[in-house]
């Protein structure tokens, strides 16, 4: 059997002094999706910088369809396939959406604003302008344009108003009916877990529990801490 | 007076040369280069080299161009990266820029001692034309052309190129152009390459229109491209543009009227008094406004 898309094994995030992922193992199979849940300062966003390469791991192997990454630059590991809409969007609050867009690297960036036509709308004005919903799509746009092997997305409905948060989950199912692989950070757990083939429970830095997005929805430890059942 | 007006477009053009390298660098990094002024006077004497072997003007220029680059992107492995890397506080990259400005001309006065100099006999266009009345030489007229080209170009490399995208792109966020796949090394070497060039060839320039290159010729460039760059608005390249033809225009003005002691005082008071009413500078955004 072929090896998962990504393989994380004993992953190490130190800032400083400070460890914030104390050796973490986590895969992700071509086509699944998968949920990284945890509190506030579980280490979620670390992990992810890591992957992407932001900051260097301190120990441990990421590997992307059998390749090596860790500790490669952010570019390198993003020209492999690995491309994520960060925490907080990152999009470019001073240049426009169509230059937004272009960032991807893509020639052509009409199939996104057919997809999203709020974007076509908007495309001349500072993506600083947006909506904060305007400015997910946006930045789940730019990273569809770079066609990712593997899509990372750092809470991507944190701060939404609920029509947005509902809107962005559609196009994420639309994403993953499509066969996007997906990892997903997330702390709306509920929408996550549904959403989500497999996930993760991370816990200070650790691996707590984990198994597919039913059984967490139904484990009663997870209900008490995330999902506040 | 047609005759002042010229000559304050030919010196702001050189201001706006030198001011637009110092801009850049400022703008993507927040860098202040305190080594511009050196890379400038490196383009005089790469230029003087070239052509005392031999070599035209015109390719001399670009010789200039090639070499400073170079040094720039030398200078930045040297005296920024490692600071870079380190997190250090954007005043010790101040001052290791002054070091390696102090190498660079104590390196060419070794070679060409502390005293003018001037370029070989018949290298450099000599002719004076009379249009309408008004005496133009070639040279000044060719170096106007040559640098309102080079501030288009710059403006357009920014604005539309993929690379000014990424430059953009890093001077706004850097977190997110590194998630962008943008080789962050790459463009920060792209920028001193660009910057230092155009310095280079400012300095070439500035030496051919004077014919007397020496090597102290950077001083006070360095203070008129710093006020010229706050006065347009931090970061911007046609702020720079315009702050450097303000402040010559300013300049020669204050030569026309007022006794030539009071030539910077005039220029300055100016450029103080567009701060005044515009603090952020004519084309500054709020505090910053990048490239
Ligand atoms: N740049 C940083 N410097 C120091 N500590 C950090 C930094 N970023 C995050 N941390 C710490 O690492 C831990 C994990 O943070 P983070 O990965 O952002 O968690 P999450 O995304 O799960 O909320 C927290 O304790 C946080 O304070
Ligand atoms: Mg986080």
């Amino acid at each position: 059997m072929p090896e998962p898309m990504l393989v994380v094994r004993d992953l190490v995030v130190r800032y400083g002094p400070i460890e914030a992922v104390h050796g973490i193992d986590f895969e992700v199979g071509q086509g699944e999706v998968v949920a990284l849940i945890g509190a506030n300062g579980a280490g979620k966003t670390s992990t992810l910088a890591a992957i992407s390469g932001l900051i260097r791991p301190a120990r441990g192997s990421i590997r992307l369809g059998g390749r090596e990454l860790a500790g490669a630059p952010p570019h390198t590991i993003f020209a492999a396939g690995l491309v994520q809409v960060p925490e907080g969007r990152e999009i470019l609050a001073r240049m426009s959406v169509h230059e937004n867009l272009l960032l991807s690297g893509a020639a052509d960036v009409r199939p996104m604003y057919e997809r999203f036509p709020i974007l076509a709308e908007r495309r001349g004005l500072p993506a600083g302008n947006l909506s904060g919903g305007e400015q997910q799509l946006l930045a789940i746009a730019r990273a569809l344009l770079a066609k990712p092997r593997l899509l990372l997305l750092d809470e991507p409905s944190l701060g939404l108003a609920p029509k947005m948060v509902a809107t962005v989950f559609a196009v994420l199912a639309e994403l993953k009916l499509a066969g996007t692989t997906m990892l997903l950070v997330e702390q709306n757990a509920l929408r996550a877990l549904r959403m989500a083939d497999r996930a993760y429970v991370l816990e200070l830095g650790r691996i707590g529990l984990t198994g597919t997005g039913a059984a967490l929805l139904r484990d009663d430890g997870v209900g008490r801490a995330y999902l506040g059942a | 007076m047609a005759d002042q007006i010229y000559n304050a477009i030919f010196i702001g053009s050189i201001y706006a040369l030198f001011a637009l390298g110092f801009t850049l660098v400022f703008s993507v990094l927040d860098i202040l280069n305190l080594a511009h002024p050196a890379l400038f006077t490196l383009g005089a004497f790469t230029a003087l080299f070239a052509m005392q072997q031999g070599v035209p003007a015109a390719l001399a220029v670009v010789i200039a161009f090639a070499v400073c680059g170079g040094a720039g992107v030398l200078l930045d492995r040297v005296a920024f990266a490692p600071l870079r890397r380190r997190n250090a506080p954007p005043l010790s990259a101040m001052i290791s820029s002054i070091g390696v400005s102090l190498i660079v001309i104590r390196l060419i006065q070794l070679k060409y001692g502390p005293d003018l100099q001037s370029y070989p006999r018949g290298s450099l266009p000599a002719d004076v034309m009379t249009v309408a009345g008004l005496q133009i030489d070639t040279l000044r007229t060719v170096i106007i052309g040559l640098a309102v080209a080079l501030m288009v170009g710059l403006t357009l490399l920014v604005r539309r190129s993929r690379l000014g995208r990424e430059l953009r792109a890093l001077a706004e966020n850097p977190r997110a152009a590194r998630l962008l796949g943008i080789d962050v090394d790459r463009a920060i070497a792209a920028t001193f390459f660009l910057s230092a060039g155009l310095g280079g060839i400012a300095g070439a320039l500035y030496g051919f229109a004077t014919n007397s290159p020496f090597s102290q010729m950077g001083l006070g460039f360095e203070l008129k491209a710093f006020s010229v760059m706050i006065v347009g608005g931090m970061g911007s390249i046609p702020g720079a543009v315009l702050g450097a033809y303000l402040l010559s225009f300013g300049e020669v003005a204050s030569l026309t009227f007022l006794p030539s002691e009071l030539r910077d005082a005039f220029a300055f008071g100016l450029l103080f008094i567009v701060l005044l009413i515009r603090p952020s500078g004519i084309l500054g955004q709020r505090a910053v406004d990048r490239v």
